[in-house]
C-alpha cells in the first residue's frame, strides 16, 4: 500500500481520508460503522474544535464530530 | 364490530436523532401526551393518542438512535420496547419509522434493523423540503416499491402529509407489510442457527429471528438473559462460536452487520435517490466558518452564555418576587380564617402553602432557561456548543453537553439537571448531575449577602467584601472538577461512551415547538418534584413547630414587656422545638467549624431550602421570621450575640472565621429538598441519597477547614 495508514488528529482541514478495513471492536467502532463510516468510505476533515479537539468530519452528506481518542480506534488512510 | 379491531393500536415512534422525530410526534398527538418512565429505568416515555384518527392509535415516541445496537438505556429500551419484552408494555401493532429525507440511506440502516424484528413498517421521509432545497431527488413511489412499505413524504414542522401517513399506517397494520430484509449470506443463518442450538441446549426459551441477529452482532447480553440465560454460564464460548462461523465465512463480525446493510441499502435506494452532481456550499457552511471559528465562535459561545445566565439571574428575579408576594398574600388571606386553630393555621401556611411556593418561586427561572435549551437545539446550535467545549470537559468525564447544565446550575440546580437529558452518554450524565448541585445557585446569594454584609465589608471594606461574593462563586466549581475525575476514576463502572456528535444543519426554529417543549418541562416539574418538595416542606414545619407547651407562652405572657412578646414566645418555642433539640444534639459536631447551637439549627432547618437560614435565624433570635438578608436588626443582633458558656463563654459568636465556614458550608451543601427530588427522579434515590451525603461531608470539612485555618490566620 502506498499511502501509510495515519491518525485523524495527523489531518487537516481539507484533507480527505479512507477508512481502511482492518476495524477493531473499540466501541465507539460499532457506532460509526451503524453511521455509514464502513471500510471504504471516504471522509472530509471539516474542522477541529479551537482547543484541537474533537474534530469534526464530513461523510455521506452528513456531519460528525469526534474525539480523537475515538477516532484512533479507526484505521485511515489519507487521500490525495 | 369486531372486539379485537376496537383495542387501540400501539405505533412505535422510532427514527435517529435530528430528523425532526419530535416534531411529528408534537403533530401527531397535539397537547394529549403522557410522559411517564419505562419500569425500572430512568428513560423518559412519550406517548399520546393520535390525534383525528380513524381507528384509535395510541403512538408511543421511542428514543432516537442511530442503531438497535444497545449501549445506552435509550437504546435498550428501544430495542426492548419493538421485541415486545418490555415489562407491562404491549408489543407495537406497527413502526412509524421516520427519515430525514437528506440523509436517506442512512436513517433506513435503523429502519432494516427493526424490519428483522418483524413488524409492520411504513416510512416517513420527513424534512424533504430541505432535501429539494440541497438538491436531492427522491422518488418516494419508486422507493416504496423497492423497500415493500408505504414511503409517505412529510414536513412535520408544517403538517404537511401527516393525513397520507395516518391512512398508510392503518393499511401497513391490515396488510402486515414488511420492509424489504437483508438477503444475508448464508454463514449468518449458519451462526443464529448456532445460537438458538445452543439456547435450546441450554434448555431455554427460544428467540426471534430478529433477536438472534442482535446476539450474534451486538454480542447482546442482555437479550440472552431475557431469554432466560443462567447468571452462572458463561455466554462467551456461545457468542464467540458463533462469530467465528461469520469470520469463517468471510465476513468479519465487527463490521459484518454493517457492511451487509449498508450494501443491501445502497441497491434499494440507487434510482430512487439522486444526489446533486455538484456540493451547493450550505448555509450552515457558512455560518459555521463564524460560529465554530476559534476566536469568533467562542466569543459568540460566551455572549450566548452570557445571556442566558444573566436571564436567569436576572430576568426571573421580578417573577419570582412576584409570585413569593403573591405566596404571602394567599397566606395573610388564609391565616385569619384559621386564627381559632393556630396548629391547623401554621401547617396550611407555613407548610402547605410556604411549600408549593418553594416549588411555585422556580418556576420563572425553569421557563426562561427552557426557553433557550429549546431555542439552542431547535436551532442546531447546541451542537456547536458541545462542540467547542467537549476539550474543556472531556477529561474528568464530562462532555460538552455538560456545559450547559452546569451554567444553568449558578441560578438554580434543578433546570440545570433537568437539562443534562441532552447528554446521551449515561456516565457523563450521571456524573453532571452529580456534581451540578457544587455550582453556587441563586439560593445561595441571601446566605452571603447577610453574612458578608454583617462581618466581612465591616471589617475589610466593599472590596474584599465583592471578592469573597466572587470566591463562594468559584468554590463549587473548583471542587466539582475533582470530583467529577474521582467519581469516574473510581465509583462509576459503566462502561464510558464515545462522543460521537452529529452536527445537524442551522434550522430556523418553531415557536410553537420551542414553547411547547419549555412548557412541557415545566409541567413535570411542577407535578413530579413538587409533591415532594411539599411533603418535605411539611416534616421541617412540624419538626420546628412540635412541641408546644401551654406553659411557655403563659409565663411570657406574664413577665415579657407586651410589645415584643410574640416575638419571644416564638423564639422560645422553636428554642425547644424538636429541631432545636436536634440543633443542641448535633451542635458538638458542628464545634470544629465554631457553630453554636443556633447556627446548627439553622443549618438543619436549611435543608430542605437553604435560603430558610435567614428566616430560622430571625425566629431564633427573636425579631421575627419576616426579614431578609439585608435586615440590619438581624445583623446587629447576630453581631453582638455571645456564647454563654463553654471555654469561649463571654466571646462573640460571629467572628469572621465562622462566617466565613457558614459560607463554605452553604456553597458546598446540598440543602435544597427540590433538587434531591429531581435528583432521585433523574437519577434514581440512590444517587441522589449519594450525592446528598457526599455534599454534606465536603461542606462539614470546608466548614472546618476554614475555621480551623481562618482562626489560626486571622486571630493567631
Amino acid at each position: 500500500m502506498n499511502s501509510p495508514q495515519v491518525l485523524l488528529s495527523d489531518l487537516r482541514p481539507g484533507d480527505r481520508a479512507r477508512v481502511l478495513p482492518a476495524l477493531t471492536d473499540h466501541p465507539a467502532n460499532a457506532r460509526l460503522l451503524a453511521m455509514g463510516l464502513l471500510p471504504g468510505t471516504e471522509i472530509r476533515v471539516v474542522q477541529i474544535a479551537p482547543l484541537g479537539d474533537p474534530v469534526e468530519i464530513e461523510f455521506r452528506g452528513m456531519r460528525l464530530s469526534l474525539r480523537r481518542a475515538d477516532a484512533a480506534a479507526v484505521p485511515w488512510e489519507k487521500l490525495p | 364490530m369486531n372486539p379485537v379491531q376496537r383495542r387501540p393500536l400501539c405505533i412505535a415512534l422510532v427514527g435517529n436523532p435530528n430528523t425532526g422525530k419530535t416534531t411529528l410526534f408534537n403533530r401527531l398527538t397535539g397537547s394529549r401526551q403522557k410522559i411517564g418512565n419505562y419500569p425500572g429505568v430512568t428513560v423518559e416515555k412519550k406517548s399520546g393518542p393520535w390525534i383525528g384518527s380513524a381507528r384509535e392509535m395510541t403512538v408511543v415516541d421511542l428514543p432516537g438512535a442511530y442503531s438497535l445496537a444497545a449501549g445506552s438505556p435509550d437504546e435498550r429500551v428501544t430495542l426492548d420496547f419493538l421485541a415486545g419484552n418490555l415489562a407491562g408494555e404491549p408489543r407495537p401493532d406497527a413502526v412509524l419509522c421516520v427519515v430525514d429525507a437528506s440523509n436517506v440511506v442512512r436513517n433506513l440502516y435503523l429502519a432494516s434493523q427493526v424490519a428483522d424484528l418483524g413488524l409492520p413498517m411504513v416510512i416517513a421521509l420527513n424534512m424533504h423540503d430541505a432535501a429539494e432545497r440541497a438538491g436531492i431527488e427522491i422518488d418516494a413511489a419508486l422507493l416504496a416499491r423497492h423497500l415493500g412499505i408505504p414511503v409517505i413524504p412529510t414536513v412535520a414542522t408544517e403538517g404537511r402529509g401527516v393525513d397520507d401517513l395516518e391512512k398508510a399506517v392503518e393499511r401497513a397494520v391490515e396488510s402486515s407489510s414488511a420492509m424489504a430484509r437483508v438477503p444475508w449470506p448464508e454463514c449468518v443463518h449458519r451462526a443464529t442457527h448456532h445460537l438458538a442450538a445452543g439456547l435450546e441446549k441450554a434448555g431455554l426459551a427460544a428467540l426471534s429471528e430478529g433477536e438472534l441477529l442482535r446476539v450474534l452482532f451486538d454480542q447482546d447480553r442482555a437479550v440472552l438473559a431475557r431469554a432466560g440465560w443462567p447468571s452462572d454460564l458463561d455466554p462467551v464460548p456461545l457468542l464467540t462460536a458463533s462469530r467465528d462461523i461469520l469470520a469463517a465465512g468471510g465476513h468479519p463480525p465487527v463490521s459484518a452487520e454493517a457492511l451487509l446493510r449498508y450494501e443491501h441499502l445502497g441497491h434499494l435506494t440507487a434510482d430512487a435517490v439522486r444526489f446533486p452532481e455538484k456540493r451547493r456550499r450550505t448555509w450552515t457552511e457558512r455560518l459555521d466558518t463564524v460560529l465554530t471559528h476559534r476566536v469568533w465562535g467562542l466569543m459568540i459561545f460566551a455572549a450566548m452564555m452570557l445571556l442566558v445566565f444573566q436571564s436567569i439571574y436576572a430576568w426571573a428575579t421580578p417573577f419570582m418576587d412576584l409570585i413569593d408576594t403573591g405566596i404571602g398574600a394567599v397566606q395573610d388571606f388564609v391565616a385569619p380564617l384559621l386564627a381559632s386553630w393556630p396548629a391547623l393555621q401554621s401547617l396550611v401556611c407555613d407548610g402547605v402553602i410556604g411549600g408549593a411556593g418553594g416549588v411555585l418561586v422556580f418556576l420563572p427561572q425553569i421557563l426562561i432557561l427552557f426557553f433557550f435549551i429549546a431555542l439552542l437545539e431547535d436551532t442546531g446550535y447546541m451542537a456547536r456548543g458541545a462542540f467547542l467545549m467537549d476539550k474543556i470537559f472531556g477529561w474528568c468525564g464530562l462532555n460538552g453537553k455538560s456545559f450547559v447544565p452546569m451554567l444553568s446550575s449558578y441560578a438554580c440546580a434543578i433546570p440545570g439537571i433537568l437539562t443534562t437529558r441532552t447528554i446521551e452518554d449515561p456516565r457523563a450524565r450521571l456524573t453532571t448531575i452529580l456534581v451540578s448541585p457544587l455550582m453556587s445557585c441563586s439560593a445561595r446569594l441571601p446566605v452571603y449577602t447577610l453574612l458578608i454584609g454583617a462581618f466581612i465589608a465591616p471589617a475589610y471594606g466593599a472590596a474584599v467584601a465583592g471578592f469573597t461574593l466572587l470566591a463562594m462563586h468559584i468554590v463549587g466549581l473548583a471542587i466539582a472538577i475533582p470530583v467529577a475525575w474521582t467519581l469516574n476514576r473510581f465509583l462509576l463502572h459503566t462502561k464510558p461512551q464515545p462522543f460521537l456528535l452529529e452536527m445537524p444543519p442551522y434550522r430556523q426554529p418553531r415557536w410553537r415547538d420551542v414553547l411547547w417543549r419549555m412548557w412541557e418541562r415545566a409541567r413535570e416539574f411542577i407535578v413530579r418534584a413538587g409533591t415532594i418538595i411539599v411533603a418535605m416542606t411539611i416534616i421541617i414545619w412540624a419538626l420546628v413547630y412540635f412541641p408546644r407547651p401551654e406553659a411557655i407562652r403563659a409565663n411570657l405572657e406574664a413577665v415579657a414587656p407586651a410589645e415584643n412578646v410574640e416575638q419571644e414566645i416564638a423564639a422560645a418555642y422553636i428554642g425547644q422545638s424538636y429541631l432545636a433539640r436536634a440543633g443542641r444534639t448535633l451542635q458538638p459536631l458542628f464545634e470544629p467549624a465554631g457553630f453554636d447551637w443556633k447556627i446548627t439549627v439553622g443549618v438543619l432547618a436549611s435543608f430542605p431550602a437553604r435560603e430558610v437560614i435567614i428566616a430560622t435565624l430571625g425566629t431564633i433570635y427573636g425579631i421575627g421570621a419576616d426579614i431578609d438578608e439585608s435586615s440590619s436588626d438581624l445583623r446587629s443582633v447576630m453581631a453582638r450575640d455571645t456564647w454563654t458558656d463553654g471555654p469561649r463563654a463571654g466571646q462573640p459568636v460571629f467572628t469572621v472565621p465562622v462566617a466565613l465556614a457558614i459560607m463554605v458550608f452553604f456553597a458546598l451543601c446540598l440543602q435544597c429538598g427540590a433538587t434531591v427530588a429531581v435528583m432521585a427522579k433523574e437519577a434514581g434515590w440512590r444517587w441522589a441519597v449519594f450525592a446528598f451525603a457526599y455534599m454534606t461531608a465536603l461542606a462539614w470539612l470546608g466548614a472546618v477547614l476554614t475555621y480551623q485555618l481562618g482562626t489560626r490566620w486571622l486571630e493567631g
